[in-house]
């Protein structure tokens, strides 16, 4: 054999991509390879190593494989491998060597390395999106390509608060921005910061992110937008951030590097390409049944289906009265018109690509270009997300509640149905039907939401449009099995799946079973598929794919309804309702094609300064003088005066508590802060009067919001707790900057004992946070602050433990009598909400209203974590009070649970005294990650209904969109004024 | 703990009746590998029929989202969907069989669970009785079936004190054998001996059977090279099932690695101390307090034992002395932090780091509320007291894929090494 040359290989095999790097023993890249793989993972590999072998014809390579979706392959070919952080930090060591931080942003994963102070490697846990797919999900959502979205984002004048915890969330957060009409380049860039503000809190946890940062990995190295959005989030001057050349290759760089120390024998690139080439990767998928056996199935499987269509008529030649209806759906944008029986004239159905406003004018005008003269649109009605905006800009005659409208649209079709599930490109909605009025509606939850988009992501990912991709699926011979959770987590089942070869066609099939049963045993939480009903109408655009359609049949065991409209069954039943309405009244509102011709409209942000919630509203202006403000919590931020106030306990309740303070001692022995969160939102009373009555001034940390969260992100060590547990660690820096003597916030195993329970526990998050804040916050330390275990049943216990907390302040003697006044003033307090509530409920029953009950816990009292839920209330005219305020008016129902928290005894005692009150009913409010709500809200739910209530459940996050909790608590009136 | 006394509860659901001990089977779910054959074993000796559920199949995680609430913790979801599972596999007859969970009566979720499994049985199994494993008095009633008398308590410690030291040296042994298989054979040799000691007199004379087994795991042929050792600590559930876990252990053995995970005994003397420091530190004695205090202190004196013979027998790594888990803890943590596994994640991740087995890998179940807490919360203070510690925390839920489970161990054993070298 000739004298060969010996070189190190290196192989990167991602969720997305997969790259090579060939190198010198020195570490010199003399080749470098960068390819999509689109699910075909051994194929792309084998290709690129054919390149090698052909530009290298006479070298040998010491080889190593790295990569999250390169472990099998590895293994199967017998190529040494390694993980690909760990990867990452010998090629930095190598050539970076006085970096600091690195970090990555790879196609699904967002890693981050600290080399100085303590070498650490950190990888984001299951709970994550803010990745490379993420900002993929992000463009699609707007219609535009990932270089059009980083293009757009250089170009942005302002960012918005996104939630940044998980890519759903910030679905969430983008939507009703851009249906409000926030520039595309501001809410590009808005992305952006999410995914920083997502790195930062998932990675960094509590650990500073300083000195020269080195950023890798695809999006980082190819969207100058994102670069900035890190550069500046971080605060990192230019010096400091390093964006290497090779960034994209780079761990397979460190891949060859790793091959290069653990002496890999040396083998030719045609021997490497033979063992991938064999590798016969594990496959222990498990997959299911196939959708069709056969096309004669499928053939008769459309035509059952195709008998639920519509009769058409002819736009040009119809001559009469029509109706309009408009559905501004989350992602898409759907119009109808129908004639005076019901036919279809016209319909459209596309994505808004952010501007619904925009879409639907343009349609709405070639409606007017298109139609007979004697045509008459003699009313019209929206609905959807985008109803307010939509309404107030072209003048729509009426707004109907979304549920509402699929209900009308759902009995054209099935006059006895009972059950509707609407699946659409964001939302899964159901609900019961029960005596001609919705009875229970069920929304996804924020953390499984973006069904049907995920389909279309992923088709788009594989290199597929949404048609082709889920018509593949259809004869998938072995559909995967990729379980039924939050699409974050479909992503790596799927990735798992190609990992085991499963085929496009079977990844297709598996994911429409999937969001089937995300459906039913996730959001309807169904036990046996016969609880749906008998008469089931699905609709919405996700349903026009027939293997969805099928999956459901099959899973629910039950043939069903699918009209051929059925993505637009929102928009025909509002269609159907502005004919409803109309049959008697005179003449239609909606714009005329004269004004259309002209219309056209600016937006502009302002922040409100009605009070201190500064809400930053959107105000859109109309050509024709008209206004529309949205990012508005309340009415005053949209120009509204109320006549009357509407009795709010909320709002009561709040204010009382953050104007406790208010009387301190002159000459104070020190001065204690209390950070307001969890449990003080009850206790203040208690720990005010102790503290002012010892001879100690006390000072709140003051009101929550989100740039008080932002401030104590850096502390947080779990990602994943409640947000009223999250927002404490910016409490706590707001009373260190208020140069504080001491903070105290006690650890409570056990609560206020509550009549009629089997215990008196604290959830072990307002137990012990204190525990983990000391632990986590470098700024707390014995000398200042006091957390001690107390239990505050016992009085005995209390003074014993202030007694020694305090000791050197010498309060020895005063301690008994300043513990009993403590004990009056909560006792007061507690009357107090009482009594107020009573004269809430007796106010509004003397004008007439109804009541809600707010029931959550009392820190849902803050309005950065209710979202301002209770005016929303308050603005469709319904009184509100607590579940405390309540509690003891209610007896203990019969309970199938351990009741052992007090604060969730109370949600059943309120449940309780609502379903002996005919006009009232109860809202459930509850913080996402809140495990022990898993466990009250089916049992409240039951107390409910058992006796006819409606159930209605509100999920709270950092996310500020009130979009979802308007269609439930809008639905919610509809049906108790039904 | 308090618990409300109702003279006549109303009740729902069928109890395990005395008439039962003879014609059901109690199932229980998948859990400790080792001590619950020892457990179901001092079962049998009172007189009661039990089975350990095996299943692993995909249907046990289906069965459990489609009967509890998604959200809730995945050990409940999988406890339940086994049974579930059990039940409609035909393999049962529902009229025959009784379901076992344990309930400690703490604030976290756990002590719903049994409400729970009891919720899902109502529509399709409502004749299946639910036993409350607990030590507290929950769910007494003079009808129930199912009595634990003391003496069959203290049996029941000794049996996963057995496995405790079983399952310690078959870890010790497993990573390490020349003859494939030679270890497991060893166990399950001594499962059948341990089983039949606990049916006798002689079963408290601990010392003994140790020195048999020392002596009889120390002839396993073993390779001498030392093995990354890889602390396993966590929620309880997912800390020890390999259903929770994916075979976790395995996955550690099949990397090279020796794991190394706390014993049982550690956990009821961590329940026991807890009952007494309450009542210290909130001044709430109760009748039961003294009980608890000398059922502490008897079984600390048996860890002291087990530490103590280990030691002098010289061949295998012995486990950290409980008082000192205890006393190096409060560095961190108070030990009023009780509910779920409280201060003793903390404290078990110290004392590994301190031991020498730096990398740890702490087992939560998605969304765990105790483990926000006790586990993420605490890692950065063990860090700091301990800068070498190299901890991972690895969420377990239904949603979350093996793949990615095993890339983030692959990374934290990355680390390992390297720091190794």
């Amino acid at each position: 054999m000739q004298n060969t040359n010996i070189y190190t290989l290196g192989i990167d095999v991602g969720s997305t991509t997969v790259k090579t790097v060939v190198c010198t023993e020195s570490g010199e890249i003399l080749h470098s390879d960068y390819e999509r793989h689109f699910s075909k993972v051994k194929e792309t590999v084998i290709q690129q190593l054919q390149e090698i072998a052909e530009k290298f014809p006479n070298a040998r390579f010491r080889s190593s494989m790295t990569g999250s979706a390169g472990l099998g392959l590895a293994n199967a070919a017998e190529i040494s491998f390694v993980q690909e952080v760990h990867a990452a930090f010998l090629a930095v060591k190598k050539t970076f060597p006085d970096t600091d931080v690195v970090i990555e942003l790879g196609g699904e994963d967002a890693k981050m390395i600290f080399l100085t102070g303590g070498v650490e490697q950190r990888m984001n846990g299951s709970c994550a999106g803010g990745t490379g797919a993420f900002i993929d999900q992000m463009a699609t959502l707007l219609g535009i390509t990932v270089q059009e979205l980083d293009e757009a984002a250089l170009k942005a004048k302002r960012t918005y608060p996104i939630a940044s915890r998980c890519g759903v969330f910030a679905k969430s957060d983008i939507q009703p921005l851009l249906n409000q009409g926030a520039s595309r380049e501001d809410v590009a860039a808005s992305i952006f910061k999410a995914v920083v503000d997502q790195t930062v809190a998932g990675l960094a946890q509590g650990r500073e992110i300083k000195g020269k940062v080195l950023f890798l990995g695809g999006p980082l190295s190819f969207q100058k937008g994102l670069r900035k959005a890190f550069v500046q989030g971080l605060g990192l001057s230019e010096g400091n951030a390093i964006f290497p050349e090779h960034a994209p290759v780079f761990v397979a760089l460190g891949s060859a590097l790793y091959a290069l120390e653990s002496k890999d024998s040396p083998k030719t690139a045609e021997l490497l390409l033979q063992k991938v080439q064999k590798a016969k990767v594990r496959s222990d998928v498990m997959t299911g049944e196939k959708l069709f056996s056969s096309r004669e199935e499928y053939a008769q499987f459309v035509e059952r289906h195709k008998q639920c269509d519509l009769r058409y008529a002819d736009l040009r030649t119809y001559e009469g009265n029509a109706y309009l209806g408009i559905d501004s759906g989350s992602t898409t944008t759907k119009l109808v018109l129908i004639t005076e029986n019901g036919e279809l004239l016209y319909s459209h159905y596309s994505p808004n690509e952010g501007q619904p406003l925009d879409k639907i004018a343009e349609r709405l005008k070639q409606i007017y270009e298109d139609k007979n003269e004697n045509l008459h649109i003699k009313a019209s009605a929206v609905t959807g997300y985008g109803e307010d905006l939509i309404r107030a800009g072209l003048s729509v005659d009426y707004g109907i509640v979304e549920t509402v409208a699929h209900f009308k649209a759902a009995a054209f079709f099935c006059p006895n149905v009972d059950f509707i599930i609407d699946i659409g490109g964001q939302d899964i909605k159901c609900f019961k039907i029960k005596n001609g009025a919705i009875d229970s509606i069920m929304l996804n939850e924020a953390c499984s939401s973006g069904c049907g988009s995920f389909i279309q992501t992923f088709a788009m990912a594989l290199g597929y449009d949404i048609g082709e991709f889920s018509q593949m699926g259809l004869f998938a011979e072995h559909p995967v099995e990729l379980g039924s959770r939050c699409t974050v987590f479909m992503n790596s089942s799927v990735k798992q799946a190609q990992k085991d070869g499963a085929t496009v066609e079977d990844i297709s099939a598996g994911l429409s079973s999937s969001i089937i049963k995300n459906a039913i045993y996730k959001v309807i939480r169904a036990r046996s598929t016969d609880e749906l009903g008998k008469n089931i109408v699905v609709q919405g655009g996700t349903f026009l794919n027939d293997a969805v359609l099928r999956c459901f049949e099959r899973e629910i065991g039950r043939q069903v309804i699918r009209p051929a409209i059925s993505g637009l069954m929102g928009a025909f039943g509002a269609a159907l309702y502005a004919k409803q309405q109309q049959e008697e009244n005179g003449e239609t509102t909606l714009i005329s094609p004269e004004a259309l011709e002209k219309f056209s409209y600016t937006s502009r942000n302002i922040r409100c300064g009605g009070c201190t919630a500064n809400c930053l509203l959107n105000v859109i202006k109309f050509s024709d003088g008209g206004k529309f403000i949205s990012g508005n919590r309340c009415e005053k931020g949209a120009g509204v005066k109320r006549e009357t106030e509407v009795p709010d306990l909320y709002d009561y309740k709040y204010h009382y508590l953050m104007n406790l303070v208010k009387k301190n001692p002159k000459h104070p022995k020190a001065v204690i802060g209390i950070p307001m969160v969890l449990n003080y939102y009850e206790l203040l009373p208690f720990w005010y009067t102790l503290f002012t009555k010892l001879g100690f001034s006390v000072v709140l940390s003051g009101e929550s919001n989100r740039k008080m969260y932002f401030k104590g992100q850096h502390t947080i060590p779990s990602d994943t707790v409640c947000y009223p547990a999250k927002i404490a660690h910016g409490h706590i820096e707001a009373l260190l900057e208020k140069n504080v003597d001491l903070i105290f916030w006690s650890c409570m195993t056990y609560n206020l004992k509550e009549p009629n329970t089997d215990n008196q526990f604290n959830c072990p998050v307002v137990a012990y946070y204190p525990e983990l804040m000391k632990a986590n916050h470098s700024g707390l330390t014995e000398e200042n602050f006091f957390n001690p275990y107390l239990d505050i049943n016992s009085r005995k216990n209390v003074i014993q433990v202030i007694r020694k907390t305090f000791k050197k302040y010498n309060i020895y003697r005063e301690v008994p009598a300043a513990v009993d006044s403590a004990y009056q003033a909560l006792a007061d307090y507690r009357k107090l909400v009482m009594y107020k509530a009573k004269e809430i409920i007796s106010q509004a029953r003397a004008e007439g209203r109804k009541i809600i009950v707010l029931a959550g816990r009392p820190y849902h009292l803050d309005e950065e974590i209710n979202h301002g839920i209770h005016k929303l209330i308050t603005s469709l005219g319904l009184a509100v009070v607590s579940e405390d305020s309540v509690a003891m008016f209610g007896k203990m129902p019969h309970l199938h649970v351990y009741n052992q928290w007090t604060y969730h005894s109370r949600l059943y005692r309120a449940a309780q005294y609502v379903t002996t009150q005919p006009d009232m009913q109860l809202v459930q409010l509850v913080s996402f990650g809140c495990g022990i709500d898993a466990i009250t809200t089916d049992e409240v739910r039951s107390i409910l209904e058992s006796s006819g209530k409606l159930y209605t459940q509100l999920k709270i996050d950092e996310i500020t969109n009130l979009g979802a909790a308007k269609i439930r608590l809008r639905s919610l009136l509809a049906a108790m004024n039904a | 703990m308090e618990t409300k006394k109702t003279e006549k509860p109303e009740r729902d659901y069928p109890i395990f009746t005395v008439a039962m001990k003879e014609t059901h089977t109690i199932l229980i779910p998948t859990m400790l590998q080792i001590h619950f054959q020892l457990l179901i074993n001092v079962f049998k000796f009172y007189g009661y029929k039990a089975e350990i559920l095996q299943s692993e199949s995909k249907k046990v995680i289906e069965e459990g989202l489609k009967n509890v609430h998604n959200d809730t913790c995945y050990p409940a979801l999988l406890c339940i969907g086994q049974f579930m599972e059990a039940l409609k596999s035909g393999k049962y007859d529902p009229n025959k069989v009784a379901l076992m969970l344990p309930q400690t009566g703490g604030g976290c979720r756990a002590s719903n669970y049994i409400y729970l499994l009891r919720k899902a049985l109502k529509d399709t199994f409502p004749q299946v009785p639910v036993i409350s494993l607990n030590f507290v008095g929950l769910e007494k009633d003079p009808e129930n079936g199912w009595q634990t008398p003391m003496p069959m308590i203290i049996r029941m410690i000794y049996a996963m004190i057995y496995g405790d030291m079983l399952q310690t040296l078959y870890n010790q042994c497993r990573a390490y054998e020349l003859v494939k298989g030679t270890s497991e054979k060893m166990l399950n040799h001594w499962i059948k001996k341990a089983n039949k000691i606990l049916c006798t007199k002689d079963y408290p004379n601990t010392k003994k059977y140790y020195e048999l087994m020392l002596n009889d795991f120390a002839k396993i042929q073993r390779s001498q090279v030392p093995k990354i050792r890889v602390g396993i600590v966590g929620e309880i559930y997912v800390k020890y099932s390999p259903l929770g876990n994916n075979h976790l252990e395995d996955f550690l053995i099949s990397e090279g690695c020796e794991p190394v995970v706390p014993s049982m005994l550690e956990f009821i003397l961590y329940y026991l101390v807890n009952k007494v420091h309450e009542a210290k530190l909130y001044g709430n004695y109760k009748a039961t307090t003294p009980i608890f205090q000398g059922l502490y202190q008897f079984f600390l004196a048996e860890q002291k034992k087990v530490v103590h013979v280990m030691r002098t027998h010289g061949v295998f790594i012995p486990p950290h002395e409980f008082e000192h888990l205890l006393n190096s803890v409060k560095q961190y943590i108070n030990l009023g932090v009780t509910m779920g596994e409280g201060w003793l994640i903390p404290a078990e991740m110290g004392a590994l780091a301190e031991s020498g087995t730096e990398n740890i890998i702490c087992t939560q179940p998605f969304g765990c509320l105790p483990n926000h807490i006790i586990a993420k919360g605490m890692s950065r203070a063990v860090k700091e007291r301990y800068p070498n510690a190299n901890i991972i925390a690895i969420d377990y839920d239904p949603g979350a894929t093996r793949v990615n489970q095993e890339n983030r161990i692959k990374l934290m054993l990355a680390n390992a090494r390297s720091s190794q070298k």
